[in-house]
């Protein structure tokens, strides 16, 4: 499942959430009111103020239209969008938020009513229509270097922190203009950027501003001649060298390597280097009460690697706070008055971080799943559960998110863990055959094995049922290559090329001794 | 003592003390209609507060050290300021009673907007529309500036230099615009856009002046960014002096 099938899913959740239909508009109604009572209603309300019956479960919220407010804009700071502008957003969506792209859902002359219609909702659209910026050409060459220097010039880390991860020492306490909690862009994910990731995009970006948001505008910086307008172009082409060249493919698989030497000693290791990840992406629970639309992690890079005796599992993902952290209180008490629970207020404790690898109770073949959510009574999950503040995983067994008892006996299972620069990484390793199997399941090499990932911030009030969660993937420890791999194929080109000199140097005999009788003559 | 608002400061300034009657000329910027009747009728009072005044909260700079330097001994964010019973920062303005369409040109000089260890000078501050607002940078480090009005546009500039200046100006009268910095979440400002000159700021000392209006009967509100507003009506003859006082509590927003 692809992650934007997942969003896309949850997304629907979202919207399920306040599924109430709105009555149809007058017939003297403007002609893009009944698309919009529709399809976009429920999330930024009928009257356009962003509050639809679905807007309180999310984070960002839905736009409040009524401001003439609007982020991804070519027009200067504080200036209306472009009818283009707005056509991009819909068109495309908003990658890293639920608004989904509407080309190919609504015709184009839907699309353009619907624009018409939004702009009823703000007094300034009756106003002059700003013109974009002038965007001049960027510069030649790879100046992502140089762009960093300037990054650290503009204090750009202040909110994004130093890898770009979104966890600089401002963000704790960012928040809209409508006084919701907001994040510092993750940098370094640049499929999530709501207006696009190419180097372009995010130039225009920083002269523009995005408005609503902290993020300002660059534009006076550079008239002002405080830095240059290459300077700006550097910076946008070191952010976008934070990010992949294209974003993570998901696969199935989570391949262990086995190596001959051995197993890293920790998230710090070099050897992890030399591992392949795997990227498995994370949305939010919206199944089991209470429901969680607006999880941190939004996706988690998976290596492992198997000595034949042991399993190593590095686990990476973004998290801004390493939780608790009393500088995100005060973050965390926006979230709880932002974010709406339908299903009871938070508690009101400031958790750790935790991870959840889930695994079937035994590795044997062909059983049904347990279920994804943590197991049930019927068919138990085994968890790997480890917490950010004792910095410990407990193997045990759940039958259910918040359900799970700790195996009795031994911990066969450890942890090592660092916080650096908004990332998480922790190595859990454990024995492939655990002494008491009744306890815990044998992870076969030469097989696969099921298993899902969790990941919850304490700091935004997520804790083991208001998480972020992946399906069913699975877990293959490759088997040793066996020498003979490596032999056949060197010994067939020998005996292939021996034959071949064999034919070769007959046939030449033959040549130069035409007399000689050829077999089938003799 | 930071009694007067500033565009009073200019009017004064630009009256040159004279006394002469409804025709005073300011300057004012070019082109503008300036039709509004002037007068050299006065409003003064002073805001007092009554009961405990509420803490201000201590503000943790120590990640911005440059900023932490200018404040010797801690610092608080000035919410309430308040000596002797005496509230500064509230923003008292002529709410109503001018004669309808009455049209003021804005001062062709700025009203000065600094950023100074992380703080806002001033924190409350009258501007007329059109007028420009001169936003500096005393502090070497980072500061956005974000205005979040309701009647008028926006803006959010970022000003990443010591010595940076940027003017911006609102177009709708608008009591109050919330200016913010996003960097330092504790920054806070407010201005009072007035599309006349008739408006001040308390000092320290909780008094304010509004001078140079015509003859009239004037509805005066006064503005405080936690407490709400307080509005009285005063009647203020030609060259008269009429007085408004009004009291904050903290009970009764």
């Amino acid at each position: 499942m692809t992650s934007a099938t997942m969003r896309s899913i949850v997304l629907a959740g979202i919207v399920a959430l306040g599924a109430r239909h709105s009555a149809l508009g007058a017939q003297s109604a403007p002609a893009g009111k009944a698309a919009y009572d529709r399809w976009c209603a429920e999330c930024h309300g009928e009257t356009g103020a962003g509050d639809g019956s679905a807007a309180a479960f999310m984070l960002p919220r839905p736009r409040d239209f009524t401001k003439g407010v609007y982020q991804i804009r070519t027009t200067a700071s504080g200036a209306l969008p472009t009818r283009d502008d707005l056509r991009r957003v819909i068109d495309e969506g908003m990658p890293g938020t639920a608004m989904p792209g509407w080309k190919g859902k609504l015709s184009e002359r839907e699309r353009d009513a619907v624009i018409e219609y939004l702009e009823t909702f703000s007094r300034f659209f009756q106003g002059e229509r700003p013109a974009p910026i002038e965007v001049p050409g960027a510069p030649g060459g790879d100046g992502a270097e140089e762009g960093r220097a300037v990054y650290r010039k503009l204090e750009c880390f202040k909110c994004h922190g130093d890898a770009g991860r979104g966890d600089g020492p401002s963000a704790p306490t960012l928040t809209d203009d409508w006084d919701h909690p907001i994040r510092a862009a993750d940098l370094s994910e640049s499929w999530h950027f709501t207006g696009g990731a190419s180097v372009r995009d995010i130039y225009v970006r920083l002269r523009t501003g995005l408005d609503g948001t902290p993020m300002p505008s660059f534009t006076d910086a550079v008239e002002g001649g405080l830095i240059s307008d290459e300077e700006l172009w550097r910076v946008a082409q070191y952010v976008r060298s934070l990010s992949p060249a294209e974003p993570p493919e998901v696969r199935e698989v989570v391949r262990a390597r086995r190596v001959e030497g051995a197993l890293p000693a920790g998230p710090d290791d070099g050897a992890w280097a030399a591992a392949e990840a795997h990227y498995v992406p994370l949305v939010g629970q919206i199944v089991v009460a209470p429901r969680w639309f607006t999880p941190t992690v939004d996706g988690v890079w998976v290596q492992a690697l198997h000595d034949g005796e042991r399993l190593a599992m590095l686990v990476r993902w973004h998290d801004p706070s390493r939780s608790p952290d009393a500088a995100w209180d005060e973050w965390l008490g926006r979230m709880r008055q932002t974010v709406t629970d339908a299903d009871g207020a938070h508690d009101g404790a400031h958790g750790p971080d935790v991870l959840v690898v889930q695994l079937p109770t035994s590795a044997g073949g062909g059983d049904e799943l347990p279920y994804f959510l943590g197991g049930s009574a019927r068919r138990p999950a085994h968890l790997w559960r480890w917490t950010s503040d004792a910095d410990r995983a407990i193997e045990g067994t759940a039958t259910g998110l918040d359900r799970f008892v700790a195996r009795a006996g031994p911990s066969e299972l450890t942890a090592a863990s660092r916080h650096e620069l908004g990332e998480w990484r922790v190595q859990l390793t454990r024995a492939l055959a655990p002494a008491d199997t009744s306890a815990a399941p044998r992870i076969p090499v030469g097989r696969t094995m099921p298993i899902a990932f969790r990941a919850s911030d304490g700091s935004s009030g997520e804790g083991d049922v208001r998480t972020a969660v992946s399906a069913w993937y699975a877990l293959h420890l490759e088997v040793p290559t066996p020498p003979r791999v490596y032999v056949a194929p060197a010994a067939t080109m020998l005996l292939t090329a021996a034959l071949g000199v064999f034919v070769v140097r007959r046939a030449q005999r033959r040549e130069r001794d035409p007399a000689r009788p050829t077999m089938e003559e003799s | 003592m930071r009694v007067l608002m500033l565009g009073t400061v200019l009017v004064l300034l630009a009256c040159g003390g004279s006394d002469e009657g409804g025709d005073a000329t300011v300057s004012t910027s070019e082109g503008a209609a300036d039709t509004g009747p002037r007068g050299n009728g006065s409003i003064t009072g002073t805001v007092s507060f009554a009961g405990t005044v509420p803490a201000n909260p201590a503000i943790d700079m120590s990640a911005e050290q440059a900023c932490a330097e200018k404040h010797a001994g801690g610092v608080r964010d000035p919410q309430y300021v308040v000596a002797d019973g005496k509230l500064g920062n509230v923003f008292v303005h002529v709410k109503s009673g001018l004669p309808a369409g009455a049209r003021y040109a804005p001062p062709t000089e700025p009203v000065v907007l600094d950023q100074d260890g992380c703080l806002y000078e001033p924190r409350v501050f009258g501007v007329m529309t059109g007028q420009q607002i001169e936003i500096r940078n005393s502090d070497p480090v980072l500061h956005n500036i974000k205005a979040v009005p309701t009647e008028n546009r926006g803006f959010n500039i970022s000003q990443p230099s010591e010595g940076m200046k940027t003017t911006r100006t609102f177009t709708t009268p608008e009591v109050m615009v919330p200016l913010e910095c996003n960097v330092h979440g504790w920054m806070n400002a407010y201005a009072g856009v007035k599309d006349h000159p008739f408006f001040a700021t308390t000092g320290d000392d909780g008094t304010f002046r509004i001078e140079g209006l015509p003859a009239g009967t004037y509805e005066v509100e006064a503005w405080h960014e936690k407490l709400g507003t307080r509005t009285t009506t005063v009647t203020v003859t030609d060259d008269g002096t009429a007085t408004a006082d009004f009291s904050f509590s903290p009970t009764t927003t």
